[in-house]
């Protein structure tokens, strides 16, 4: 039954949102099932929110590695839903001057806002640039010219890296018209528009079948790993 | 209303007195409403010889702005017709723009085309009060010029309905142009401009429809290895040596990810081994309902192996929904704990080289499988072994050693071989019709890109 | 020299990149960029425009992307404020309203002749992935009633009488990942045969080069798309020169070149470590 209903469950809602494509009196039941999904995503979260407390709550208690940052975990937490939810610093608009709650949670001045511009952003923005620092770490590591593959790509490598930046539109200035296709950046272009552009539909083809295959056999319910134990 | 009441008259004039733009501006300055105090102005200053030349200066002035002013000629074949594919809510109308529609006209006659809707009939509610209300002529939408179709959408399919198209410009109105015959929209019970498309879905869907039934009534299925799985064992016994973890990352997106569900079906495989050798492992999640997920998966498989004492459950925790704050909390407990394994499976996006180049750091050996492209290189460049797109796919089958699920990688070859086949007639077809200039081919290319390629088939 | 770059601590790789993208900026060094073809076909897709034209501005990015994909963003804010366009903003994005925000002050500071629900609207973020796409062309008041303020679009002289994005004359994504161009492609641009430009980051561009040119009209791929970009914009309008925010992109080219610079000097270093090593016998 745990794991019969589900598999039910499952293969009903799909077959709705293929059948949706074709026939047109059930659009709106994949819309349907879409939101269904939402909600219930949305009411998981509450799951995830209390495991979160619970587990950073333990490691605190416990004195676990890194307890400090479950401490700093916890606080960020509870600051944020606490100042999301009760609007703190939110001022009244000017539709509505008599109800403090009527602008929304993000206004430009609020708590929120605060601590969206000049915490969240800046420590987004860090994360994302500390990719430059690890590609420099990976590129050191990992290009090595071990086979004839390894130094094709090697030397493609080289070849867009130099075309992406103002030295690869440079080489034009030094070549004859008729070999401005040897410049860096006209190769860049071209690797890109012909070898890239097959490889990438290759492998988007076969993702796609990938994807068709995986979704049948959930469908059909031939794989149930995601189900968990029970009696079928 | 007072403008429609004029253009009326104008073209009433136009035709009693069957005379030219020109003449008419004399002639509309005597007949006219709108213009009469005009008239009466001129007769007053014509009695003096300044007044004369005012008189020829108003009359030059008037007569250029008469043309301009004047109405546009209406819009002809108006044609209402049920939009096809639908539920049966939608009018498609189309018609021929009026021969002084001409956006290159300076100035325009025609600034855009009024559509008016009516009901004619109502099987359903005759009483209805909004039907009633519907009985007489209402405006539903203003179309730019230069077009010449509209679809009317949000009707009933009890009703029937009639049109009329008024081109409206600078100078009034067109005379109306109504539809002869009602017209109520109809519901289809298939797209027949999806056609194609399902014939795609149905075979490749019913290729890995009938390998999965052939796979379960025991025929043998030739399966190649895939060599970055047997990297998983390895991963996992190395990490069991060395007493250190397995940590298993299936992504950020939710359980509604497909990539998501083929990576629970690794980490199924993965909880195995680590129950067999009696490793630790450790999931954190990006999504409550992954982890919760991810739960059942590792708790059954632990059973399965006979190991539920050695099954944590809050080894399998959830983190953040946020990209960055997942990939910052991450890489920090691979920090501080320095698993020996990691394992990547599902759907990633920048937050892939941060945690693969930080267990590199560790020095962890690492599997990855997605199907994202745009992470593929760095997978490639970080990790021990990396499951390219399908091959993802094909690893969760052939992790879990099932011949039903095998099925599935045979069906999906025969969907390769569909494609691969489109793409040599495709490709073939339009060299030979470049070279050759053949009708046929050149034939061939545009069946396959205006069918199968274009919006009946693999256009959404 | 040998071991020392054999057993290289990672962190002299991060503090020599670190001087390779911060001397630019301290420097303030800047290279004339030449547009590529990719690039010139999205300027003339919006420059080709007539006055008044109705785009549609789906900016799909967070603070975390807004390194890569703000400056361009703006460029395209720029570019239709200079040629009078009407714009629609819109964010599938939760943590896009912000970035949206920052191109109204933009349109705000320096184009105070422009109205706000006249010439531009901040439709604000919807959430639902794709879905708000799909309704957006079919019925567009199923997912967004109001502005971001709350404003019924009916109040809004631009938004009035549109029912659906069908007729808007151009759609500009810029986008971070899902949902994002691949979806404004195949749900809006495709189907609807709506023309489109987009602008995605670089990881993300070689994904998307397939849709080019059939269901893209073009492509710009993160900054150095950017900053070509602004190039044209700064031949175009001059007036632009005055303005260094204009320039973004174009000064984040100088840590760019030298940061590339950098990574290959460090591919051909580990490659000639490579080759010792195996000639020692230690690989």
């Amino acid at each position: 039954m745990k794991r019969t209903v589900p598999i039910v469950i499952a293969a009903a809602t799909g077959f709705v949102l293929i059948v949706s494509s074709f026939i047109p009196l059930t659009e709106e039941w994949g819309s349907a099932a879409m939101q269904w999904f939402n909600i219930l995503a949305a009411i998981a979260f509450v799951l995830g929110g209390s495991n979160l407390l619970r587990m950073n709550l333990q490691k605190i208690s416990d004195r676990r590695l890194g307890w400090g940052y479950a401490a700093v975990t916890l606080v960020a937490f509870l600051v944020t839903l606490f100042v999301g939810l009760f609007k703190v610093g939110v001022q009244p608009t000017e539709s509505f001057p008599t109800y403090a709650w009527a602008a929304p949670y993000n206004q430009e001045g609020s708590f929120l806002w605060w601590l969206f511009e000049y915490m969240y952003k800046p420590l987004q923005a860090t994360m994302f640039s500390l990719l430059a620092f690890f590609i420099a770490s990976a590129a050191f590591r990992a290009f090595r010219a071990k086979n004839p593959e390894a130094i094709a790509l090697l030397a493609t490598a080289f070849i867009v890296l130099m075309g992406r930046t103002y030295v690869g539109g440079l080489m034009r200035e030094f070549l004859p018209e008729r070999l401005e296709w040897l410049s860096f950046d006209a190769m860049t272009n071209y690797i890109m528009s012909v070898f890239n552009l097959a490889g990438m539909r290759a492998i988007t083809i076969g993702i796609a079948l990938g994807v068709a295959s995986t979704s049948l056999k959930v469908l059909l319910g031939v794989d149930r790993s995601y189900l968990g134990a029970g009696d079928d | 209303m007072q403008t429609r009441v004029l253009s009326e008259q104008v073209s009433v004039l136009r035709r009693e007195w069957g005379v030219g733009s020109g003449e008419w501006a004399v002639a509309g300055c005597r007949s006219a409403p709108l213009v009469s105090s005009t008239s009466h102005l001129i007769f007053q200053i014509s009695n003096s010889w300044r007044g004369v030349t005012i008189f020829a200066l108003v009359f030059v002035l008037t007569l250029g702005q008469a043309a301009a002013q004047e109405p546009p000629r209406p819009v002809s074949d108006l044609r209402a017709v049920d939009h096809p594919n639908d539920v049966g809510e939608s009018v498609d109308l189309s018609w021929t723009i009026s021969p002084d529609d001409d956006p290159e006209a300076d100035p325009q006659l025609v600034s855009e085309y009024r559509v008016e809707r009516m009901t004619a009939s109502d099987s359903d509610a005759v009483d209805d009060p909004e039907f009633l209300h519907e009985k007489e002529f209402v405006d539903i939408a203003k179309v730019g010029a230069d077009e010449a179709t509209f679809t009317d959408k949000g009707l009933k399919r009890t009703r029937t309905y009639l049109y009329r198209v008024i081109a409206v410009g600078p100078g009034g109105e067109s005379p109306v142009v109504e539809t002869e015959t009602a017209v109520g929209p109809a519901m289809d019970w298939f797209r027949t401009d999806r056609g194609w498309l399902a014939v795609i879905v149905l075979l490749i869907c019913g290729a890995v429809t009938a390998f999965i039934v052939a796979a379960k009534s025991g025929r043998e299925l030739y399966i190649r290895k895939i060599p970055g799985l047997e990297a998983v064992d390895e991963a996992v016994g190395r990490a069991t040596e060395m007493g250190r973890s397995c940590v298993f990352i299936s992504g950020i997106q939710d359980i509604n990810d497909i990539q998501t569900v083929a990576g629970i079906t690794v980490l199924s495989r993965v909880a195995s081994l680590t129950a067999e050798y009696g490793a630790r492992l450790e999931v954190p999640t990006a999504r409550s309902l992954v982890m919760t997920t991810a739960r059942e998966t590792v708790e059954a498989s632990y059973l399965a192996e006979g190991r539920p004492d050695a099954y944590r459950q809050d080894d399998i925790y959830y983190l953040t929904d946020e990209q960055f704050g997942y990939a910052a909390a991450v890489t920090g407990m691979i920090t501080r704990e320095k698993p020996a394994a990691c394992f990547y499976m599902g759907t990633f996006y920048a937050e892939s080289l941060l945690l693969a180049e930080t267990a590199n750091a560790v020095g962890a050996i690492q599997v990855a499988g997605t199907a994202e492209p745009a992470q593929l290189p760095f997978f490639v460049a970080a990790c021990d072994y990396t499951l390219i797109g399908e091959e993802f796919f094909a690893a969760s089958a052939y992790l879990s050693g099932e011949p039903v699920q095998l099925g599935s990688l045979r069906g999906q070859d025969v969907g390769k071989l569909l494609v691969a086949a489109l793409l040599v007639i495709g490709c073939g077809a339009a060299t030979w019709a470049t070279v050759s200039g053949s009708p046929q081919a050149s034939a061939i290319v545009t069946f396959l890109q205006d069918n199968v390629l274009g919006s009946g088939g693999f256009l959404p | 020299m040998y071991e020392f770059f054999k057993t290289l601590d990672r962190r002299w790789i991060f503090l020599l990149m670190l001087i390779a993208v911060g001397l630019p900026i301290l420097r303030g060094w800047q290279f004339p960029e030449r547009p590529s073809p990719m690039v010139q076909s999205v300027f003339d897709a919006i420059e080709s425009l007539p006055e008044g034209s109705q785009v549609w501005m789906a900016y799909d990015y967070d603070p975390g992307s807004q390194g890569e994909l703000h400056p361009m963003a703006l460029a395209f804010t720029r570019h239709c404020a200079l040629k009078k366009l009407k714009m629609y903003y819109m964010t599938l994005w939760p943590q896009g309203p912000p970035m949206i925000q920052k191109n109204v002050d933009v349109l705000r500071n320096e184009f105070p002749d422009l109205q706000y629900g006249v010439d531009y609207v901040n439709l604000g973020y919807r959430p639902g992935y794709e879905g708000p796409i799909k309704l957006a062309v079919t019925d567009l008041r199923k997912t967004i009633a109001a502005d971001v303020d709350g404003k019924s679009l009916n109040d809004l002289p631009m938004t009035k009488g549109l029912k659906n994005i069908q007729n808007v004359d151009l759609i500009i994504n810029v986008s971070a990942g899902y949902p994002g161009t691949k979806e404004w492609v195949l749900y809006a641009a495709t189907p609807y045969n709506i023309s489109s430009v987009a602008g995605c980051t670089g990881v993300q561009a070689p994904y998307l080069y397939p849709y080019v040119p059939q269901q893209l009209n073009g492509l710009l791929g993160a900054i150095k798309g950017a900053a070509e970009y602004e190039f044209l914009l700064l031949e175009a309008y001059p007036q632009l020169r005055e303005n260094p925010e204009a320039q973004e992109a174009l000064r984040r080219m100088g840590p760019q070149l030298l940061a590339h610079l950098v990574l290959i000097a460090l591919i051909v270093i580990g490659n000639v470590i490579y080759f010792v090593g195996r000639r020692r016998g230690d690989v």
